[in-house]
């Protein structure tokens, strides 16, 4: 070994959940580790759509979100830059009656969570938003959501968490983690080759797509499939779009950012688990898709494509808590591409386990046990 | 496989119809296949031999188009003439994607789909651009911009105009300007001759191209035009548009008045195409660039996919035809074609291929681009005007310790994300990065391409008319429904 390490807390992966994580427990005081085989913020947490967005998740998501939505108005004291945070309004609108009447119930739901949801149909609708396209009947406004800029936002996480004393090592890759009773071992390789061997009294697996990777070690991975939401982004154009537009029932969203360029995200490009590229079939459906919606956009000339490797469980819900098979071992991962909002919350909700050893926010739904042991695990 | 089954899956598809795509077509019709050939302009020809379009208000003759080139361009263009009834020629059409055994293209505001089971990538090369304080001003152009608004459009980038950088073009198309009546203010070269006498013994192996180069330079010095070598180039200057150049010799600093500037370092790769095509890439020192990988044949590491010409390294026109002809005979030979003396074709053209590869060891070595100018860059001015993001952003982005490869650099400052994806600005984004961390170009990384290559307008998806299929969400699987 080159190098021996010894944390209270010992993070593994670099998103934008993991820097969090290991921000929140530098802050309070730990002896804080990260080691992310690549770069912070690099993969899905800094390639993603950007949405920040209450609006929408399954009521057992609200209480976290709700708690991380507040985290978002203070990025410029706590990592240091707005992130390009816009509270723009989240706009989720109905192509047909049963939508409207789909977003109706959804509000019923969730505006006791505090999210101020809107309804909006007919000529107010229309008149309000003469760039939506005919096949936009109406919407449910949150006017508290927004967007922010994923490659900006997710490596100031992982600086904050660094400058907060946090020790946090990019290309350095877990290659063993044992638990030793006590605590856990791990050993890393960094790049260069150099080897690591780090103790730690508590382990985060923030692992994000390749979190079984992290919960294997302790005989229980769960059953997540890699998926590669696909990413577009247009030329600049002149301020049209003030809100971050989704639709219900999903497969198209869309948000223009300052500078004049529109995000649009919808479908999936391919992968192999580690590596992802666009498809040039869902550009099709989505850029149709787009411009039905915002027909603007027709003669907008398309700049870019993207996507990443995330990491989607059987019911969309992400995995957050204790493990059931080794104490002190927390699990935050398979965010099924709705990570982005929730991170700095979960960094939260981890930093309340460890320091407290329970925390006031709901998170029974996310628990690994849901998932059957794996054979032998 | 059966034969059968190879004859039904056989498509064989060049992009590119230049020196090398021409070629290529014309050694695969000589042998019975039918290719596709997709070119990005008009006309057939190429960067080199571009011609200008169909109903030009102008008639210039090949000699006043192309000089002493004039009857390579003219039997490029002839040989294509002559085959277009043998080939599924298909120009004007922009390759944007690439995925699996197929191409995405885009046509007169429609997209197309074009399959292949083997692929010749023949994209040439544009100007290798490093930016100097003011190259984005209104009548700064690219060398090869340059050469295009004489070749295509008949017409000059300005009345006084100054060119600058280094490289063969540089002294070509100042010929070109001059001989067309415009006045050449001058000519600044950042290299030595020095540099370029050492490289003499190399540049003799082809001795009829030196020749040429000697050539345009005795022409314009004769002339007149003022040659300095050994320069820097230090700001270009005006108002609303350029109106002079500022250059060091020595401790000197000289200010040549002009409308116009020239200015370029040689040229650059498009190798966006072969990266979309999953082509493996290897850092190539005489390029200063990473290039897709292939075999003197011209196979690269994905089989059925082959590169020919400028858009594989840089080794100019003639050896883009060589290059052409021997890709095109790998891929019947792939395809199981039998054809007489290929054998010895092949042997020839490699011998050809390898001599002008020591010719280009000179060239770069006479004409390599200035190596320490990023160090100089001022934090103020631009490196990617898409993006609009100065030498000081970059800087402070690799000094804070946030960035030491280059699509890192990308993704924290924007660097290459715009309309040009970094073919214009990748180039001196990685010298910056290679010059502030200290450490050789090759270390610090390939942007990695996306598509589309070069922009699209998002109407490409609107096959017919929109309003015949209004929900088109529906295509996108359940279970691919993000919000």
């Amino acid at each position: 070994m080159n190098e021996t390490l010894r944390f209270d807390v010992l993070v593994v992966g670099g998103g934008l959940v993991g820097s969090s994580t290991a921000l929140m427990l530098a802050r309070r005081g730990l002896k804080v580790g990260l080691f992310e085989r690549r770069y912070c913020g690099a993969q899905a947490s800094g390639v993603n759509y950007g949405g920040v967005r209450r609006q929408g998740r399954p009521a057992e998501q609200l209480p976290l979100a709700v708690r991380a939505r507040r985290i978002w108005d203070r990025l410029p004291e706590l990592v240091g830059t707005d992130g390009e945070f816009i509270v723009s309004g989240h706009l989720r609108l109905a192509r047909s009656v049963a939508d409207l009447a789909a977003l109706e119930a959804y509000a019923q739901m969730a505006n006791p969570f505090g999210l101020d949801l809107q309804l909006l149909s007919g000529p107010t609708f229309r008149r309000r938003y003469p760039w939506l396209g005919a096949a936009a009947l109406g919407g449910s406004l949150c006017p508290g959501d927004g967007h922010a800029n994923p490659r900006v936002v997710s490596p100031a996480f992982a600086r904050a968490a660094r400058a907060a004393g946090a020790d946090v090592r990019e290309q350095t890759a877990v290659t063993n983690i044992v638990y030793a009773g006590e605590r856990f071992v791990v050993e890393a390789r960094h790049d260069s080759g150099a080897m690591i061997e780090a103790q730690a009294n508590w382990l985060v697996n923030a692992a994000g797509a390749w979190g079984n990777t992290v919960a294997g070690y302790f005989g229980e991975s769960i059953p997540m499939e890699p998926i590669y939401p696909n990413m577009w982004v247009t030329e600049p154009l002149p301020y049209f779009i003030d809100h971050n537009l989704g639709v219900y029932g999903g497969g198209i969203y869309a948000r223009q950012v300052a500078r004049g360029n529109v995000v649009i995200g919808g479908g999936r490009g391919s992968g192999d688990g580690e590596y992802a590229q666009p498809l040039t079939e869902t550009t099709r459906t989505v850029m149709r898709a787009a411009c039905a919606l915002l027909p603007r956009l027709k003669d907008a000339l398309l700049l870019r494509s993207w996507t990443g490797v995330e990491g989607s469980t059987p019911d969309d819900n992400p995995v957050i808590g204790f493990s059931r098979t080794t104490p002190r071992l927390l699990h935050a991962f398979g965010f099924s591409g709705g990570g982005f909002l929730l991170a700095p919350g979960v960094g939260q909700v981890l930093s309340d386990l460890v320091v407290d050893g329970s925390t006031s926010t709901p998170i029974d739904a996310f628990s690994i046990e849901r998932f059957g042991l794996a054979r032998g695990g | 496989m059966t034969s059968i089954d190879r004859a039904s899956m056989r498509r064989v598809v060049i992009v590119g119809a230049g020196p090398a795509g021409v070629r290529a077509a014309e050694t695969l019709v000589a042998a019975g296949v039918v290719p596709v050939v997709i070119d990005e302009a008009p006309r057939a020809g190429g960067q080199i031999y571009r011609q200008p379009p169909a109903d030009a208000g102008f008639a210039r003759s090949k000699r006043t188009l192309y000089g002493m080139e004039a009857g390579k361009a003219g039997a490029v263009h002839s040989t294509m003439a002559r085959m277009l009834p043998k080939l599924d020629y298909r120009p004007d059409t922009l390759v944007w994607g690439c995925g699996a055994g197929q191409l995405d293209t885009f046509h007169a505001g429609r997209e197309r789909t074009v399959p292949y089971s083997h692929l010749l990538i023949a994209t040439g090369a544009t100007d290798r651009i490093l930016p100097f304080p003011g190259w984005t001003l209104p009548g700064v152009y690219a060398l090869g911009a340059a050469q295009i608004a004489l070749k295509a459009q008949g017409c000059s980038i300005g009345r006084r105009v100054v060119f600058a950088g280094t490289g063969p073009l540089l002294y070509l198309v100042a010929y070109q300007y001059a001989k067309a009546g415009a006045q050449v203010e001058a000519i600044l070269d950042t290299n030595p001759f020095s540099r370029q006498f050492a490289a003499t013994p190399r540049l003799l192996r082809q001795p009829s191209t030196f020749a040429k180069g000697l050539y345009y330079v005795g022409w314009l010095a004769a002339r007149g035009v003022r040659i300095e070598r050994g320069v820097t180039l230090v700001r270009a200057t005006g108002d609303k548009a350029v109106q002079a150049m500022t250059y060091r010799d020595g401790d000197r600093e000289l200010t040549i008045p002009c409308d116009a500037i020239g200015f370029g370092y040689g040229l650059r790769s498009e190798t966006q195409l072969a990266d979309l095509a999953g082509c493996r890439f290897r850092f190539d020192s005489f390029n200063r660039a990473w290039l897709p990988e292939r075999d003197t044949a011209g196979r690269t590491s994905v089989p059925g996919v082959y590169l020919a010409g400028d858009g594989a390294g840089i080794a100019g026109a003639d050896a883009a035809e060589w290059a052409g002809r021997r890709a095109a005979l790998a891929m019947l030979e792939d395809l199981g074609h039998r054809t007489a003396n290929a054998q010895a074709h092949a042997m020839k053209l490699d011998r050809q291929l390898t001599s002008i590869a020591k010719f280009r060891i000179g060239l770069e070595q006479a004409f390599a681009p200035p190596l320490d100018c990023a160090s100089h860059w001022p934090d103020d001015m631009t490196v990617c005007r898409c993006e609009e993001i100065d030498a000081g952003t970059l800087r402070r982005c690799i000094r804070g310790g946030e960035a030491s490869e280059i699509n890192r650099l990308k993704a924290l400052t924007r660097v290459g994300m715009g309309r040009c994806q970094g073919r214009m600005c990748g180039a001196a984004a990685a010298e910056l990065l290679s010059a502030e961390m200290g450490k050789p170009i090759a270390e610090v990384g390939r942007l990695r391409g996306q598509a589309p290559i070069k922009p699209v307008p998002l109407s490409i998806a609107l096959m017919a008319e929109m309003d015949e299929a209004p929900d088109h969400l529906a295509a996108i699987p359940e279970h691919a429904r993000d919000e």
